[in-house]
């Protein structure tokens, strides 16, 4: 059983490293996953929860997910809008968790867009 | 909607997208009826707007287009033998309760009220939510307020928070699963 003792220790832990992070910062990179009903009938919350995993696991600290309301496209949900500064945004769809995986490791850590599975990619 | 878990998330995120800055979620399974209500402080709606929103093709859409998230819910309750209510005030708030015959073949599965939890309080970290969800074996619940005074200042968005949020929710619900 988890207890709040435990949430205590995540505490102080995130009190010694929170300077270290700086999502906020000039080179921050947002992803953003659109949570509206179409969004949430077709798996947008495992898809979201596979990005902040991904995300926290690979440690990357200038990293941001956040949720939206409809992007505006119901059939291709779930749908993820990454943006990176000083590029164009890049709207991926029919996403699941393994794509959005993919997504982070391709586009946002080896900085290459995975235009298969971007929203003008055939078959999308 | 595959579950109820999923169709809750959606419907809460109604109270968030009205700015309340607290939302009550209780489940009750009595063994026979499984009850959802969800209360909110957010901007609410008047009589003729809500009336709308219920039932999206008795009225001309003239004004704005409404979703489909409340009426979703609301058929997804009576087609498994239960009740649907809304009610709302104008800068009061907004209360729904939905009931489910917790034996009938068309009551969805709860689903995964962790996740659900988890992402409303990752999505809107400066509200405050309170869970409770009861059965005839026990209590799981959660109130973020609670947790506020525990992490005094360390916000409920931190990674590592969520998890904890994600894994004792999961626990809790674990135990009183019928
Ligand atoms: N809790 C609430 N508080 C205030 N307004 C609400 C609430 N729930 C629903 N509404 C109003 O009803 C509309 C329809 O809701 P819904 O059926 O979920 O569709 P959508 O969220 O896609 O618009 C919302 O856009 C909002 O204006
Ligand atoms: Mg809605």
């Amino acid at each position: 059983m988890k207890s709040i003792e435990e949430l205590k220790k995540i505490r102080e832990q995130t009190l010694k490293t929170i300077n270290l992070r700086k999502e906020d910062g000039e080179d921050a990179v947002r992803i953003v996953v659109g949570m509206a009903t179409c969004g949430i009938a077709a798996g947008a919350r495992p898809v979201l929860a596979a990005c902040l995993d991904e995300v926290s696991k690979r440690n990357l600290a200038n990293v941001s997910v956040t949720q939206t309301g409809c992007i505006g496209v119901c059939r291709l949900e779930p749908i993820i809008e990454v943006y990176v500064p000083g590029q164009e945004k890049v709207t991926y769809v029919s996403m699941d968790e393994d794509k959005a995986r993919r997504v982070i490791h391709e586009h946002i850590v080896n900085n290459k867009v995975v235009t298969e599975l971007t929203i003008g990619a055939e078959g999308a | 909607m595959k579950d109820l878990s999923l169709s809750i998330l959606d419907i809460v995120m109604n109270s968030v997208k009205a700015e309340a800055s607290l939302i009550e979620i209780t489940l009750e399974d009595d063994g026979n009826l499984f009850s959802v209500h969800i209360a909110d402080n957010g901007c609410g709606m008047d009589e003729a707007f809500l009336a709308r929103v219920t039932d999206p093709f008795t009225t001309t859409r003239t004004t704005r287009n409404v979703g489909m998230g409340v009426p979703l819910f609301k058929l997804a309750a009576e087609q498994a033998g239960g009740t649907f209510s809304i009610t709302s005030e104008p800068g009061k708030g907004t209360e729904l309760t939905a009931s489910f015959e917790q034996n009938h073949l068309d009551k969805p599965p709860l689903g995964d009220m962790a996740a659900t939890v988890t992402t409303l309080i990752q999505g809107s970290p400066d509200v405050d939510f309170s869970y409770r969800h009861a059965t005839p074996k026990g209590e799981a619940s959660l109130d973020t307020r609670e947790l506020r005074e525990t992490l005094d200042g360390v916000p409920l968005d931190t990674p590592d928070v969520l998890s904890w949020i994600q894994d004792s929710l999961c626990e809790e619900e674990r135990m009183i699963q019928t």
